[in-house]
């Protein structure tokens, strides 16, 4: 198969703009005419049906979600880049670009970076208008903070739910639309599969997941914008909804999955604390400005911390292993996120995991307390202060600098960071990968269109702090409006689909079979075991770092694990019915076989960068080797139960140089 | 006024019939206590007589009065609609209740104020209505011609201790029901200020002390001085 | 820690519900939800139908939990969401009552989960702020003060989650209302259409059979992003300086 990604012609700066003024418009009276399903109301899903919805298209909404708003978009913490140098210390837009390229580790599409670096400011403009509550400085304008990877101030933020406030906004935005009457939304509304006629998207199978009952809906086009598959790996920092079907089952109707192996690693989230865990907090990369991170240098220090014998405070100094600062003495506690979790998985694989688990390192702010409480002192002239009052003064500027964090982890570990060290330990967070899309954010089947943490577009092999917000709302404001006009100016004479076809017939009846299917099962294993089985062989083969063995054994047990599901697994309850664990069900199922896809493409991608790391592609200090003579393209996958095939779009990097990254 | 109607009967617009009339009662309140107060004073009940004389038959006060009963009315039919229409909203009550920082008067209101109400039948009926109706003793002062004995009437009353015990328990509940209404009242209007609200709330509590004491210590102290 | 839970079951809308207790080992590093998770893999093995409860982020953002817990929204710990409740807030031995936010405007699907659309339509109704993608000017074109921008924050932390309903002896949705209205009302850009807002929201709210305020403040304490009654207080003003003021 050829992959055209329809990358216009000319300069990259002037790619969008020649773009959106030769791109095929459609005629207002015409738009009336059209109708557009999207799936999903997160950032990139409520952004464009909103857009879409007042620029006169019919839009039909969906959401498995009891309200729009609830969308995993809403737990981003950080902030949103955007290259509006307000800060007046030397952003751009080529700037921005340039630090996702290379942040992304040079396997991004050029274009679609630039583009986004484009519209980026619109954005905040955009969310400004909506009522955003973005942080202000005293003079009453927008306040920027600086985040990982970069040496600007380019990142707007909301306290630390940056994400919360500008899903509301996309929400209200939606809200707005529905209450016109140009979106019709559908809340507890699960896409089931999707519905081709002629070789194009004209509709998708809908659970309505309160009767139970299989809808059909049909449209000119369809938008996905289904968020990322971190959940194949069971614990992450996903919400447990959060889950591939829709993606997948465009992939299985012979949509094409880009880079399913870039998944992004955090390393600072709060481990595992039994096998009844179902899910992974994130703790903001920010504590990492102030936190140490250490675990002991002796093993019988190790034992006697998991025993209770000894607390973290017990160890002597000289008995700490400060890894991070010995490995990478330069960057030391603030290297990137994928350095700092390989790290973390190393020392525990060494067996000096200082939890129940041996799976945890600390986080350490008494240096930073003393640090801090010294200063204090001194500005305060309080002579030759004892070491409690430098820690009261300490503990006051960590509370004002992270007491939030500081609070939720209290809550759910149930000891107090002040005290104590934090535990941590990396965790799922996020996937570069996703459906393979064109500059139109049109996949390979036509009319289905793919936006958000859904397509692979933006980040490469590695997502950079703060950029996942602006892709979703630039995809689903700036981009989507223009580019689908590409498709539907040519739909115009189009009637609206009937939904009576025979081709819709067809897919729902596979989508009642597999129901069935499922619920005729009656084994002894539950959803959520199996998917915990998945997880584990994921995380364990391909998790922080993968080699050819284990890749080639995952494959092998995902493959019997998958036998396994559709042999012993018990889902309870009738279809026609509010059945959370036949929706469970349905999830995990494709969670099976894209965990396939995912090793797979860990196995044919013989190098290491961003966030896949192959053991056998390191340099002699243990770093990611990167082959961009072999591996400079993108992996575009198409579902084969036996053999899954592979087509490459090569990736052309004409206005960055690729450099190889260090932090030592 | 196509408005009107539909803003009385909203929420908002209910919760302002509440609050308004509320604060007037807690006006009259004031009045009436001050007015009480005249029975302590030790002189035959000349002053209370004239008083309450002055009360009944001054044109504007009489027309006051009226507004006074139309707004008692007012405010507990309007109580008690939204009494069962919130009963309705919560539908099904929970196994468990938990009170959840609430205090009891907030949570009890409707209860409170029903109380107060019969109180209130029981009250006129023993006092005012009987001066409607004409059959109080008459007594002559200077520039007052057999004008009615409430007086005489009241301190009788006030001889009874199940009658003192009556009004002391009533002016408990009223004391309750302007804890949480005082304030209440500021908060349904949107009078709402990070400086003055404390102020406020602190003004209810001296308020709803004062007038039910106030009100009660006066048959206590006809009680037990007679 | 073993523990017997009372828990509200109810097989679809129109179902009668009834309690049925369950007895539960859980672990102090539990979720209240995890706790949930593990009686649900037990009630599956035993072939019995899992207690259905709505839930997705578990990390007390996104407002789908709810549960009322021994009389409390979420359960006895404030500013808590009922996924970041822990055990290690129980007893060994404690009876633990868990019932669906009640409120005639949150009719229960099934068991625990509640239908809380009508939220959605108060926010269509008016909770937005009218302008097309694209129509926006420079984002330092609209300053705003520091304290009003940190204050429409407060009110914007709302999570939807509906606690506030469930708290309130009226299951009043004023707190919600007054939340949307107020971070709107306090932002230049809200300035525009802040009467019709008002006017709208409070309409819908009523329209939806939500209980009216009776000021018992139960919404704030319970609310686990503790969000203030003086934004109540706020929206009455809004609402009559509209109605009775506007022309």
């Amino acid at each position: 198969m050829e992959l055209d990604s329809k990358i216009p012609p000319g300069p990259i700066a002037e790619k969008w703009t020649r773009f959106r003024s030769t791109v095929p418009l459609v005629a207002p009276q015409n738009k009336r005419r059209l109708e557009v399903i999207v799936v999903g109301t997160g950032l990139a899903g409520a952004s464009a049906a909103a857009s879409l919805g007042e620029l006169g298209y019919h839009v039909k909404c969906f959401t498995f979600h009891d309200s729009p708003r609830r969308a995993h978009s809403i737990a981003a913490q950080g902030g949103i880049n955007a290259a509006k140098n307000y800060a007046n210390d030397g952003d751009s837009i080529f700037r921005l670009f340039y630090d996702t390229i290379k942040g992304g580790d040079y396997r991004a599409r050029e274009a679609n970076v630039h583009r986004m670096a484009e519209v980026s400011v619109n954005i905040i403009d955009q969310c400004v208008a909506q009522g955003v509550p973005f942080a202000r400085e005293y003079g009453g304008l927008l306040e920027n903070r600086s985040f990982g990877g970069v040496q600007v101030s380019r990142t707007f933020y909301a306290r630390g739910q940056t994400g919360q406030q500008l899903l509301l906004g996309a929400y209200s935005a939606l809200s707005r639309q529905i209450s016109l009457g140009s979106v019709k939304m559908y809340n507890r509304h699960e896409m089931m599969d999707l519905v081709l006629v002629d070789g194009k998207a004209r509709g998708i199978i809908v659970r309505n997941l309160v009767t139970g009952k299989l809808e059909r809906f049909g449209a000119h086009a369809v938008i996905l914008a289904t968020g990322g598959y971190g959940n194949v790996y069971y614990l992450s920092t996903n919400a447990m909804g959060s889950n591939v079907s829709a993606a997948w089952k465009a992939v299985k109707r012979g949509a094409l999955m880009a880079n399913p192996c870039f998944t992004q690693i955090h390393p600072t989230c709060i481990p595992v604390s039994g096998d009844y865990q179902s899910k992974l907090t994130l703790m903001s990369e920010s504590l990492r400005n102030d936190g140490r991170v250490w675990v002991p240098k002796k093993m019988e220090d190790v034992h006697a911390i998991r025993e209770k014998k000894k607390k973290a405070t017990d160890i002597p100094e000289e008995d700490r292993d400060y890894y991070l600062e010995r490995m990478y003495p330069s960057f030391g506690n603030l290297v990137p996120r994928d350095v700092a979790s390989r790290a973390a998985k190393k020392v525990c694989d060494e067996g000096r995991g200082v939890n129940a688990t041996g799976l945890a390192v600390y986080l350490d702010f008494a240096s930073a307390i003393e640090r801090f409480g010294k200063s204090q002192a001194n500005v305060k002239g309080i002579q030759n202060p004892d070491a409690a009052t430098i820690r009261k003064l300490g503990e006051a500027v960590i509370s004002e600098k992270y007491g939030n964090l500081f609070e939720m982890y209290e809550k759910i570990v149930g000891e107090d960071p002040y005290k104590t060290p934090m535990m941590i330990y990396p965790a799922i967070h996020y996937t570069m990968g996703g459906l393979w899309v064109d500059y139109n954010l049109e996949t390979n089947i036509p009319g289905l269109f793919a936006l958000g943490e859904c397509n692979f577009s933006d980040h490469g092999a590695n997502r950079l702090g703060a950029s996942a917000l602006m892709q979703g709302l630039a995809d689903g404001y700036f981009v989507i409006p223009y580019t689908i006009g590409t498709f539907l100016s040519k739909e115009i004479r189009t009637p609206a689909t009937d939904t009576a076809s025979p081709e819709f017939d067809k897919v729902e009846k596979d989508v009642r079979d597999r129901i069935d299917h499922l619920l005729s099962v009656q084994g002894k294993q539950s959803v959520e075991s199996l998917h915990r089985q998945l997880g584990k062989i994921m995380w364990d083969h391909c998790g922080m770092a993968r080699n050819r063995e284990g890749l080639e054994q995952a494959r092998i047990q995902i493959r019997q694990l998958r036998d396994t599901f559709w042999k012993e697994v018990y889902v309870p309850g009738k279809a026609l019915e509010f059945n959370p664990e036949l929706d469970k069900a349905n999830r995990v199922a494709d969670f099976m076989e894209l965990g396939e896809m995912l090793v797979v493409d860990a196995l044919d991608r013989n190098e290491s960068c961003g966030g896949h790391f192959r053991e056998e592609y390191q340099d002699s200090e243990g770093e990611a080797l990167r082959r961009d003579d072999l591996y400079a393209y993108v992996s575009a996958w198409a579902w084969n139960d036996s053999n899954m095939e592979l087509t490459k779009e090569a990736l052309k990097f004409e206005n960055v140089e690729l450099k190889s990254r260090s932090y030592k | 006024m196509n408005w009107m109607v539909p803003f009385l009967k909203s929420s908002l617009g209910r919760k302002l019939i509440m609050s308004l009339t509320g604060l007037f009662l807690c006006l009259f309140l004031v009045v009436h206590l001050a007015g009480n107060f005249q029975l302590l004073k030790s002189d035959g009940g000349e002053a209370f007589n004239t008083y309450t004389y002055f009360m009944t038959h001054n044109p504007l006060i009489k027309l006051i009065s009226y507004f006074t009963y139309f707004f008692i009315l007012l405010h507990t039919f309007q109580g008690l609609v939204l009494y069962f229409h919130n009963r309705s909203a919560r539908g099904a009550a929970y196994l468990d209740k938990h009170p959840s920082k609430t205090t009891f008067a907030s949570r009890n209101m409707a209860l409170l104020g029903s109380v107060i109400f019969l109180f209130l039948i029981v009250h006129m009926g023993d006092f005012w209505f009987k001066m409607k109706r004409g059959i109080l003793a008459k007594v002559s002062y200077e520039g007052y011609d057999q004008i009615d004995d409430l007086y005489t009437r009241v301190t009788a009353a006030f001889d009874q201790w199940w009658i003192v015990l009556f009004y002391v328990a009533g002016m408990g509940f009223l004391g309750f029901h302007l804890q949480h209404g005082f304030q209440s009242a500021f908060q349904s209007l949107g009078l709402n200020h990070p400086k003055y609200t404390p102020w406020i709330k602190n003004t209810g509590i001296v308020f709803c002390i004062l007038i039910s004491a106030g009100f009660a210590i006066i048959p206590i102290i006809q009680y037990f001085s007679k | 820690m073993k523990l017997t839970l009372k828990v509200w079951r109810q097989a679809d809308p129109q179902a009668k519900g009834r309690f049925e207790t369950f007895s539960v080992n859980a672990n102090e590093h539990m979720s209240f939800l995890e706790m949930f998770d593990v009686l649900n893999e037990e009630l599956l093995a035993e072939k019995k139908e899992p207690i259905a409860f709505d839930h997705d982020c578990r990390e007390g953002i996104c407002g789908a939990c709810s549960m009322v817990i021994n009389g409390q929204a979420h359960g006895p710990l404030g500013g808590t969401t009922t996924c970041q409740l822990h055990m290690r807030h129980f007893k060994d031995g404690d009876i633990i009552v868990v019932e669906p936010f009640r409120a005639s405007a949150f009719p229960v699907i099934k068991d625990l989960v509640v239908d809380r659309s009508s939220f959605d339509r108060i926010i269509q109704a008016g909770g937005f702020i009218s302008v097309n993608t694209g129509q926006a000017p420079d984002g330092n074109a609209i300053p705003v003060e520091r304290d009003k921008a940190g204050a429409a924050f407060d009110a914007a932390a709302c999570i939807g989650c509906g606690a506030c309903v469930a708290a309130c002896p009226n299951a009043s949705a004023m707190l919600f209302t007054a939340a949307k209205v107020s971070h709107l009302a306090l932002l230049p850009q809200g300035q525009i259409e802040r009467k019709t807002r008002v006017k709208n929201m409070v309409n819908q709210m009523d329209i939806e059979g939500f209980g009216k305020c009776s000021n018992t403040y139960a919404c704030e304490a319970e609310c686990p992003k503790e969000i203030s009654v003086d934004y109540i207080a706020r929206m009455n003003r809004e609402y009559f300086a509209a109605v009775i003021a506007g022309e």
